[in-house]
């Protein structure tokens, strides 16, 4: 049992410097690289959770679009962020001071957490045993069954968060000639040709 | 040597300080103050697999999938409002955004 306690104490170590180190980087690229790493050690925790489908849609997702959307979306603009940078040694005692406040009431809250004793009893949907059903499959059962309703509620989310960044980001530029086809159907005889007697000997 | 619930716990927690470190140390910077958000979010996420994997439920999975989608979906939209905002200001200092403060 000693491996996972190394595995775990691995992967959060890593995965709490490379936070900080999103926090206290100087280069936004770095600050994105570094929130690969943390959200790549995410993952492995989640694996030793047991939550293998989180873990590799915490990857795919997560690290495939999100992070490379940051990753263009910072190289795309072009900031001076050494000038973003300035003052903000500023804002490091407040901001210290009341992150080690959050910390040590968040740890002494959550930190000594037992689960109580009639608890168990009041499991909406167990996990099935490893053998019987992997992770995926048991999730897909619950969320195709129980929770179909939210499954649609995330697809409409992401829908809006689609159009609504299409919308937000597309831009018409005014001297980009493009096809109009309303204006080519409602064309008719009378507008598109014009018939010219033209008399012999003289020309146009 | 055994990991519990409170290890993760921990764990979740000083991802969560950390992201809310970020705000107050990145104030200019819009991006910075984003990925602190993805911290957070990524906090949350730890917390409900946890107890998900420590009740034997799997609800707080189901439900870490659904903070999954909007945390994704609240990233591009906040970069598509950031590239819009660029193309129209030339910068992205959070202090120059006070158009609609009246």
């Amino acid at each position: 049992m000693v491996l996972p306690a190394i595995f775990f104490y691995l992967f959060a170590g890593v995965c709490i410097a490379a936070a900080v180190m999103v926090v206290a980087s100087r280069n936004p690229v770095h600050s994105v690289l570094f929130l690969i790493l943390a959200f790549v050690n995410a993952a492995g925790m989640f694996i030793l959770l047991g939550a293998e489908f989180l873990a590799m849609i915490l990857i795919i997702v997560y690290v495939g679009a999100v992070l490379v959307l940051f990753l263009f979306v910072v190289m795309m603009l072009d900031v001076d962020f050494a000038q973003l940078r300035r003052g903000v040694l500023q804002y490091l005692p407040i901001g210290a001071f009341l992150g080690i406040v959050v910390l040590t009431e968040l740890v002494l809250v959550v930190g000594a957490w037992v689960i109580g004793p009639e608890v168990p009893q009041a499991i909406v949907a167990p996990i099935p045993p490893i053998a019987k059903m992997v992770n995926a499959e048991a999730l897909g059962h619950v969320l195709y069954t129980r929770y179909v309703y939210f499954f649609q509620a995330a697809g409409i989310v992401l829908l809006v968060a689609m159009i609504g960044a299409i919308v937000l980001t597309l831009q018409h530029k005014p001297h980009v000639r493009r096809q109009n086809i309303a204006d080519q159907v409602a064309r008719s005889k009378a507008t598109a040709i014009e018939i010219v007697k033209v008399r012999p000997g003289q020309g146009l | 040597m055994t990991i519990g619930l409170g290890h993760y716990l921990t764990v979740a927690a000083i991802l969560f300080t950390i992201g809310v470190f970020g705000i107050f140390l990145n104030r200019k910077n819009v991006i910075v103050i984003l990925m602190s958000i993805e911290l957070i979010l990524l906090a949350v996420n730890i917390n409900l697999v946890a107890f998900s994997a420590f009740l034997g439920d799997l609800v707080g999975q189901v439900y870490a999938l659904l903070v999954l989608t909007v945390a994704a979906s609240e990233a591009a939209i906040g970069l598509a409002i950031l590239v819009a905002y660029y193309r129209n200001r030339g910068s992205i200092a959070v202090e120059d955004i006070n158009l609609m403060k009246g």
